[in-house]
This record gives C-alpha cells, sequence and structure tokens, in this order.
C-alpha cells in the first residue's frame, strides 16, 4: 500500500530467538532477505551521552575482508547501505558531519556500533577524529538469507543509458587511472620550418 | 651564523608540519574504498587487531573506527567546497556503489504519430528563434504565451468574410475554433499515451522474472517453447480448449508442378493477354505513389545517418524507418509506367501478380 520499498522485521521464537530480518524489494517482489541473530544490543537510551539530531546523514564504514568474500556477505553489505544511507542529496554541510555507523565483520559475527563524531583542532585544515560511543550497538550473527536469482539482481541494479557516464570522443582512460588524449594535428610541411641552423 | 639559524628554523618549521600531519594521518597496509557520494569507506585490511582482543572487543573496535573515520573525513575535507549561508558545505560526487532499484528501468515510449510520419519523411524540427518582431507594438515579443506577437484574442475588429452570415459572431467563431483545436490536440495526445501504455509492456517472447507478463506474451513465450523440441513441435499435444495461434503456418504458398491443367492453361493464357495488350496492367497512381513514398524513405533514412555519424549519436537506430521500408518494397519492385509484368516465368506468377496487387492496394494506408 505504502510502497516502500525496504523493511525490517524482528520477532522472537524458539527457534530463532532475537531475529531479526531485514530485506529490499523490487518491483513489488522481495529482492534479498537477510536475517540476523541479536546476540547483544545495546539501545540508544541505555548510552547516557548527548546524541546528535534525528536525520542527520550517517557515515558508513564496512571493516573486514569477509563482506567481499562470500555472495551472502556482499549482498549483506549492499543491503546495509541501502538500509542506512539516507537520501542522497549533492551538498553536505561538513560540520554536520556527527553520526558514523561502523560494521565489522570478524569471526563470523558482525560488530554494529554507532558512534557520534567530536571534530577537533589539528595542526591543519583537516581535524582530527575523536569518538564516542553514542548509538545502537549490536552484535549480529548471519542466519538464513534468502538472495535474489542473479538475473533478478542484475535486472535490478541495471542503469538507464542516461545515467551512465557519457563517453568523450579522443579521450580514453587506462586502467591504472591514467586519463588519455588525442590531439588531430594537421598536416605540416616540414621543408617550410627552419630545422636546425 | 645566521645561515645556521635559517637551516635550524626550516629544520624546526618541518618537524613541527609532520608533528601536525601525523595527528591526521592513519597507517594502514591496504588503502580504503571510498564512494563518498554515499559518505562510505570500506575497509579490505584483515581485522587482525581485533582477533586477538577476546570476546568483548569493545575498546579495539572504537580505535578502528577511529581510525577509519578519520581517514573518511581526510577525504571529504579535500573535496571542493563553497560557503552556503555561512555554513561550509563540500560539494559530493555521485555515488559509485550500484544498489538496486526500487522500479524497473522504463522502457523508450513508441514514436508518436507525428514522429513516425516525421522519421519517414525526414522532416527535422527546425530551430526557432525565441523573438518575433510586432509590428502592432514596435517591439520583439515572444512567438507565443504572455504578450505575444500576434494575439489572435486582442483583434478589436474582425472583418467578417466573403461567404459567411452577417449575423454571425465572429468573435464566438474565432473561441470556438480554438476549443476545438485544443479538444483535438487533446485526444491526440491522449490516444499516443493510450498506444505508448499498450507497447509499454515487455514485447520479448520469453518469461520475465518478475512474472508481470500479458496473455499475449504469455502466449507466444508458449508458442516458443512448443517449437523448441526435436521434432519442432510435431508431437506437442495442445489443450483441450487451446487456439491455434495467429501467424502460424507457411508463408509462401506455391502451386504443385504438375496438377491442374486447365488451370495452368488458363493462367498460361492470360498471362499472354496481359504481354500483348497495351493498356498498362499496372494503377499508375499507386505505383508512382509507392514509388515516392519509397525515395523518401530511402532519402530520410540516409540523411539521419549522415546526421548520426556527424553528431555521434549511437543507439537511435531508425527502428521505424527500417520497420516501414520492410514491406513496401515487396510490392514496389515493380517499377512504375511499364505495361504488365516484364519478367515472364512460371505459372505461379499470374497468382503472384494478382496477390501483389491485392498486397499493393492493402498496404497503402
Amino acid at each position: 500500500k505504502s510502497d516502500w520499498s525496504l523493511f525490517m522485521f524482528g520477532s522472537h521464537n524458539k527457534k530463532q530467538p532475537n531475529n531479526l530480518v531485514i530485506g529490499h524489494m523490487y518491483d513489488y517482489h522481495v529482492l534479498d532477505m537477510i536475517e540476523l541473530g541479536t546476540e547483544k544490543f545495546v539501545s540508544l537510551k541505555d548510552i547516557k551521552n548527548s546524541k546528535c539530531f534525528e536525520g542527520t546523514k550517517p557515515m558508513l564504514i564496512f571493516a573486514g575482508d569477509d563482506f567481499d568474500v562470500t555472495e551472502d556477505y556482499r549482498r549483506l553489505k549492499n543491503l546495509l547501505i541501502d538500509l542506512f544511507r539516507g537520501p542522497t542529496v549533492s551538498n553536505i554541510r561538513l560540520a554536520g558531519l556527527e553520526y558514523v555507523l561502523h560494521f565489522t565483520a570478524l569471526n563470523g559475527k558482525i560488530y554494529f556500533r554507532g558512534y557520534k563524531v567530536l571534530l577537533k583542532k589539528s595542526g591543519c585544515k583537516t581535524p582530527r577524529i575523536e569518538l564516542e560511543e553514542m548509538g545502537p550497538s549490536l552484535d549480529l550473527v548471519l542466519r538464513r538469507t534468502y538472495l535474489a536469482s542473479d538475473d533478478l539482481y542484475k535486472l535490478s541494479i541495471k542503469m538507464p543509458k542516461s545515467l551512465k557516464p557519457k563517453k568523450k570522443t579522443n579521450v580514453s582512460h587506462d586502467t591504472f587511472g591514467t586519463t588519455y588524449g588525442r590531439i588531430h594535428m594537421q598536416k605540416q610541411d616540414l621543408s617550410k620550418y627552419k630545422l636546425g641552423k | 651564523m645566521e645561515g645556521q639559524n635559517v637551516e635550524e628554523l626550516l629544520a624546526k618549521a618541518e618537524r613541527d608540519e609532520a608533528e601536525k600531519l601525523q595527528r591526521i594521518t592513519v597507517h594502514k597496509e591496504l588503502e580504503l574504498e571510498f564512494d563518498l557520494g554515499n559518505l562510505l569507506a570500506s575497509d579490505r585490511n584483515p581485522p587482525t587487531g581485533l582477533r586477538r582482543a577476546g570476546p568483548s572487543p569493545e575498546a579495539e573496535l572504537q580505535a578502528l573506527a577511529r581510525d577509519n573515520t578519520q581517514l573518511l573525513i581526510n577525504q571529504l575535507w579535500q573535496l571542493p567546497t563553497e560557503r552556503v549561508e555561512e555554513a561550509l558545505v563540500a560539494r559530493l560526487p555521485e555515488p559509485t556503489t550500484r544498489l538496486p532499484r526500487e522500479k524497473p528501468v522504463p522502457r523508450p515510449r513508441p514514436l508518436t504519430r507525428w514522429q513516425q510520419f516525421a522519421r519517414l519523411k525526414g522532416i527535422r524540427p527546425k530551430k526557432k528563434t525565441n523573438l518575433v518582431w510586432d509590428e502592432v507594438s514596435g517591439q520583439w515579443r515572444r512567438r507565443w504565451g504572455y504578450q505575444r506577437a500576434r494575439d489572435d484574442t486582442k483583434e478589436w475588429l474582425i472583418e467578417v468574410p466573403g461567404g459567411a452570415d452577417p449575423l454571425e459572431d465572429q468573435f464566438a467563431k474565432r473561441i470556438q475554433a480554438k476549443k476545438e483545436r485544443v479538444a483535438k490536440n487533446e485526444l491526440n495526445r491522449l490516444r499516443n499515451l493510450a498506444r505508448a501504455h499498450k507497447m509499454q509492456l515487455p514485447s520479448t517472447a520469453g518469461m520475465h522474472p518478475t512474472g508481470h507478463q500479458s496473455k499475449e506474451e504469455l502466449g507466444r513465450a508458449m508458442q516458443v517453447a512448443k517449437v523448441s523440441t526435436a521434432s519442432v513441435g510435431r508431437f506437442q499435444e495442445r489443450l483441450p480448449k487451446e487456439k491455434a495461434p495467429r501467424g502460424s503456418g507457411k508463408k509462401r504458398k506455391f502451386q504443385p508442378l504438375f496438377g491442374d491443367f486447365a488451370a495452368e492453361k488458363k493462367s498460361q493464357l492470360e498471362l499472354l493477354r496481359v504481354m500483348n495488350s497495351k493498356k498498362p496492367q499496372l494503377d499508375v497512381t499507386r505505383a508512382t505513389n509507392k514509388q515516392m513514398r519509397e525515395e523518401d524513405q530511402e532519402e530520410a533514412a540516409k540523411r539521419r545517418k549522415m546526421s548520426q555519424k556527424g553528431k555521434r549519436k549511437g543507439g537511435r537506430q531508425g527502428a521505424g524507418g527500417q520497420r516501414k521500408g520492410g514491406p513496401p518494397s515487396q510490392g514496389g519492385k515493380r517499377k512504375g509506367g511499364l505495361g504488365g509484368k516484364v519478367n515472364s516465368g512460371p505459372p505461379r506468377l499470374g497468382g503472384k501478380r494478382k496477390g501483389g496487387q491485392h498486397q499493393g492496394g492493402k498496404r497503402r494506408k
């Protein structure tokens, strides 16, 4: 009815205690659904300090090489980004970057921590960061997953041609990051120029 | 002495700089991957420090988070900034992580009736100036809209045309004509929209992953599946109420080589009669119209190809033009003017000529 594409569902049964299901949808069908078990939970209220405003766009950090090894973890990372990134903005106030969500994949568990960012003076323009634990902290375990088939997933991340970066003629990019340009010169009559003494 | 002092000063300045930078630099074995459009950083380094920590690695997690956040902030501070209402604002680049869409990509709309016609004829939009010189007011006015150059509605005098009823209200007539034009435009717009929506459904003969397909497409998909057996669908039974699909069967019908002698004799004599007669068997007007249309199409396609090569607009194939160029070319092979069929041949050509003429008549809209 409301046509939301992201959902989160919490439940508790004997077989799946402290369960959290997160998922996203494509074209009115469920794309991915991942079940996470919560092993430790500290809520916002339990941590007594000042919070940042509701609705600040959080910074997301994923640590650990596990997030790229398995397809499960990759989809989980994609889903978490989709869930937590907030609205897409083109400009952001640098002083307003207060909230950071840090996901660490370690030993089969995913540690979700939310920190408040304090920008301290450093000698140069870029500030030094100090963190204060603020937000909810969860220790998650990956339980069952329902992942979309590869072709449906490919269909869902397909970008229309208008959004793809435009290719400029006579400009090409290397895999190492070098940009090559091509200049077309007119024909030069070398006999006219005075070469050498 | 002074030289030494200068050197000392420089060295001290360098050390100070290094110290300052130390506060914000973080050493990592593998560089992080940043997606600044999403304020995202991915750290691929294996968390060796954490593994040693034990069951509750809070302090180590916080240290790791602090390091990663420092790196992300360093990246963000390097973005181009501007001042918006006394706040320093950084301009974020486009997000690079490909996240799944909520709805499928909208498909390209089918061309409207005008666009099809323009493509066929090779009509391209004329570039018009924004302002037109208005004699009445003596200034440059816009072509249409508020305070336009030649405004019909502002006229206070309309001459009654020669053949019209003198008691008729010309102003009302003008308003009525405008209303009719607007209504006709609206009708055509809605018709184009309806046609576009009918075509918006996926037109591939296959199954769509989410299952949103119409009956025709499912029928087509089923037909294709039925024919893709080793014996090309010959032994596949049909369901009791299933109807045979439209458009299946032989595309060309040939008469048997020998069979009906009477019919063969008749068709041969008919052919000879046509060849000997002085009157042309072709409807000249129809043939010339077809020829003209074909020439227009070819020219339009060529012009479009030249402009595409010049402007490098890839991908926009002349689907409309090419589709139109297919069927008429069969009939259009008859060059107009000559009487009857130039190429004689086997008796089947008699039947084909008759069929060809019929097809031509039908296809001429």
